[in-house]
C-alpha cells in the first residue's frame, strides 16, 4: 500500500512538541505557494510503520548472500561512510573555491593516485559518475584522439559477443558502428574471426577481462598486438576488475582506455540505482582527452584542472566532480585496504568461486566451462534440468530466495542457455559459501522429487511469482489522487 | 524439438523466410528464436518503404530475458509489416510461422533466396547450439 493511500484530509497527528510556525519571511512572497503540497496526511506513527515496513522488505546484500554474477555486491565497510561523511567533507559546498577546498582535493588527488598505480595507466579523471558514462568518457577519447590525428575514416567499435550490453550502446553513443566478434569453445575471443574484421576501418575494441563468460582472455596480448597493428585502441570495461584486483594491471595488458565501477571493485553502496562512479584511466597517448575537472599537485597546493589548462579533454560530464561522496568512500577504501589488501581481494574473490565451482561441479551441476579456471565467478547451465524435470533456470532463482538467499544473475551472458552467473565476492565466508551450495542441492532434489513446489517459489516472500510480462507491458507507476480537490 | 516446416528458408539467426512465388517474401522469427527468448514483450519493426540489406539489423525483438536484433534475411524493400504486434506481441510466441509474421520484402533479386538455409541445414544450426 503506498503511504498516499493511507491518507485522510485534515489528519494532524504528530508527536505532542508545541508546535512552533515555522518562519518564511526570507522567501519572497511571489515564489511562496498558496495552496499546501499535496503530501499524504498520516500520523508519524503511520509514517514510521510505512517505512520500516517497507525496508524489511528488502532483499539486500546487509540482510542476505547476494551472489549477482558480474555485478561484485560486496560488502561495504561501515568506517568508509563513516569517513566519508566527516564534516569538514560532508560541509563542502560544491561551488567553494579550491583554497577552502584542499583536504577534499588530497583526498581526490590521492584517489587518482591510487587508481592509476592499480590500473597501470598514465593518468585518471574521476568525473564521470557511473560505469556507463565512464563508458562514454572512454569511447569519445578513443574518437578525440583519431579525429586529432584526422585519421576519421575509422568508424567502427569490435564488440565481443560476451559483452555487456553497455558497451554496443556507449560505441553508438559516440557515432560508431558496432562489429560483433564471436566466442571460442573455450570462452576466449575467436582469434580468427578478430583477424577477419579488424583494419583500417577499426577505431577499437572493447573487452571485458576477465570477461562476462567467467573466464580470464588468455590471448589479451595477442588480441592487444593485432588491434594495435591496425592502428586501433584498446577499451577495458572495468566490470569484472574485482578478479585481478593488485595481480594484474591493464595497462600493462595494452590497454588504452579503462573505466572502473567504483561501486563495484571499491565497495561502495550500488544497487537499486543508487549513485555510482566510473573513473576513466588512460595511456600516455590518451592523456589530453580526459573528462574535466581533474586534481592537480603544484607548487605545494591542490588545484582544479578545468577546460582552460586542458583545452583538447572531451568537457564535462556531470555538475561539478562527480558523485563527490561515492569517491570518498572509494577512497577510504583503498586507504585501508592498501596495496597488499587490494591483492587479498582478487586471491580471495577468485578462491571463493573455484571453492563455489568445483562443489557444484561435484555435485552434479554442469559448468558452462568445464575446463577452465574460475575467475571471480563461473556459470553453470540448467539446461538439463530445464529439459528432463521442465524446472529452469528461474525456478532455481525463485526458489532460491525461499532458502533466504538472494539469486545470482539469471539468463545472462545470453550466450550460455539456462545460466546462471554466480559471484560470491571475497567478502563472504566459507559457511555462506557452503549454505548456498546446498540449498542448490536441495533445490536440484525438489526438482526430481517434487518439479510443481520449485516451480510455483517463491512461497515465503511478500509478493510471490511476478508476472513479468505484465510488469513490462502495463507498467503503472503513476498515482493519482482521487477527485479530492 | 520444435518445429522447423519444410517449405520455409531460415538464417543462422533464426529468421525464416516464405518465398510467395510474386518477387516477395514474407519474415519473421523462428519458434525455436521465440522459445530461447521467452515471453515477448515489445516487438519493434522496419519502416514501410525502407531498404533493408542482407544480414543487417532491422527490427527489435524484446522478451522478459533480453532484447535482440532481428536481421534481414534478403535485400529489398519492405512493402508490409504486421502492425498487430504492437499490441499484441505475444502473438510471435503463439504462432511464430503463422500470425506472428514480422515483415515483407520486395526482392531486389530474386536469386538471393538460394543462399538461405534450408529445414534441415537450419535444423543442424539449432543442434550444433545446443552442445
Amino acid at each position: 500500500m503506498l503511504i498516499f493511500e493511507q491518507s485522510k484530509p485534515g489528519r494532524r497527528a504528530v508527536a505532542q512538541a508545541p508546535l512552533e510556525k515555522a518562519d518564511y519571511s526570507d522567501i519572497p512572497q511571489q515564489l511562496r505557494r498558496k495552496r499546501s503540497a499535496a503530501l499524504p496526511e498520516v500520523s508519524e506513527m503511520q509514517t514510521v510503520r510505512h517505512y520500516t515496513r517497507l525496508s524489511q522488505k528488502n532483499f539486500s546484500i546487509d540482510t542476505q548472500f547476494y551472489p549477482l554474477g558480474s555485478c561484485t555486491m560486496k560488502y561495504n565497510p561501515r568506517g568508509a561512510n563513516d569517513l566519508a561523511l566527516l564534516p569538514g567533507l560532508k560541509g563542502r559546498h560544491p561551488l567553494a573555491p579550491g583554497s577552502h577546498s584542499q583536504g577534499f582535493m588530497a583526498c581526490m588527488y590521492d584517489l587518482q593516485q591510487i587508481l592509476k598505480e592499480v590500473t597501470g595507466m598514465k593518468a585518471v579523471s574521476l568525473s564521470p559518475a557511473a560505469g556507463a558514462q565512464g563508458e562514454f568518457a572512454g569511447v569519445a577519447m578513443i574518437k578525440a584522439y583519431h579525429d586529432s590525428r584526422n585519421d576519421t575514416a575509422r568508424n567502427e567499435i569490435l564488440v565481443p559477443d560476451a559483452a555487456h550490453g553497455t558497451n554496443p550502446a556507449s560505441a553508438v553513443m559516440c557515432g560508431y558502428k558496432v562489429r560483433e566478434i564471436p566466442t571460442d569453445s573455450e570462452g576466449d575471443v575467436d582469434l580468427e574471426a578478430l583477424k577477419g574484421v579488424v583494419g583500417p576501418q577499426t577505431a577499437g575494441i572493447m573487452l571485458t577481462n576477465p570477461s562476462t563468460l567467467g573466464v580470464f582472455e588468455r590471448n589479451i596480448e595477442q588480441i592487444a598486438s593485432l588491434v594495435h597493428k591496425a592502428g586501433g585502441l584498446l577499451y577495458y570495461d572495468g566490470a569484472n576488475l574485482n578478479a585481478i584486483l593488485g595481480k594484474v594491471r591493464p595497462g600493462d595488458m595494452g590497454f588504452d582506455v579503462i573505466h572502473m565501477n567504483l561501486h563495484k571493485t571499491f565497495s561502495t553502496p550500488h544497487g537499486g540505482g543508487g549513485p555510482g562512479a566510473g573513473p576513466v584511466g588512460v595511456s600516455q597517448r590518451l592523456i589530453p582527452y580526459l573528462p574535466v575537472p581533474m586534481v592537480d599537485y603544484d607548487d605545494d597546493k591542490y588545484v582544479w584542472l578545468t577546460e582552460n589548462e586542458r583545452p583538447e579533454s572531451i568537457g564535462r560530464l556531470s555538475a561539478f566532480a562527480g558523485n563527490a561522496g561515492v569517491l570518498l568512500r572509494a577512497y577510504v577504501y583503498a586507504r585501508m585496504l592498501g596495496k597488499s589488501g587490494m591483492a587479498r581481494v582478487a586471491e580471495f574473490s577468485t578462491l571463493n568461486a573455484n571453492y563455489m565451482l568445483k562443489r557444484m561441479q561435484e555435485a552434479g551441476f554442469e559448468a558452462a566451462y568445464p575446463n577452465r579456471r574460475a575467475t571471480h565467478e563461473f556459470i553453470i547451465t540448467l539446461r538439463k534440468q530445464a529439459k528432463h524435470q521442465g524446472v529452469n533456470t528461474m525456478d532455481f532463482a525463485k526458489r532460491l530466495l525461499d532458502y533466504g538467499m538472494h539469486a545470482p544473475t539469471t539468463y545472462f551472458p545470453l550466450l550460455v542457455p539456462e545460466c546462471l552467473l554466480i559471484e560470491p565476492t571475497e567478502t563472504e565466508d566459507k559457511q555462506v559459501l557452503d549454505d548456498f551450495i546446498e540449498a542448490m542441492i536441495a533445490i536440484q532434489q525438489e526438482a526430481e522429487s517434487n518439479p510443481e513446489l520449485v516451480q510455483g517459489a517463491p512461497y515465503t516472500l511478500p509478493v510471490r511469482r511476478l508476472d513479468d510480462v505484465k510488469a513490462a507491458r502495463e507498467l503503472d507507476l503513476k498515482w493519482v489522487a482521487a477527485a479530492a480537490e | 524439438m520444435s518445429n522447423v516446416p519444410s517449405e520455409l528458408k531460415y538464417t543462422k539467426s533464426h529468421e525464416w523466410v516464405r518465398d510467395e512465388g510474386d518477387g516477395t517474401v514474407t519474415v519473421g522469427i523462428s519458434e525455436h528464436a521465440q522459445e530461447l527468448l521467452g515471453d515477448l514483450v515489445f516487438v519493434e519493426l522496419p519502416e514501410l518503404g525502407a531498404t533493408v540489406d542482407a544480414g543487417s539489423e532491422c527490427a527489435v525483438v524484446e522478451s522478459v530475458k533480453a532484447a535482440s536484433d532481428v536481421f534481414s534475411p534478403v535485400t529489398g524493400e519492405v512493402i508490409a509489416v504486421n502492425e498487430e504486434l504492437a499490441d499484441a506481441p505475444e502473438t510471435v510466441n503463439q504462432d511464430a510461422f503463422g500470425d506472428g509474421w514480422m515483415f515483407k520484402v520486395r526482392l531486389d533479386d530474386d536469386s538471393q533466396l538460394a543462399d538461405l538455409l534450408d529445414a534441415d541445414a537450419y535444423n543442424e544450426v539449432i543442434e550444433a547450439e545446443a552442445h
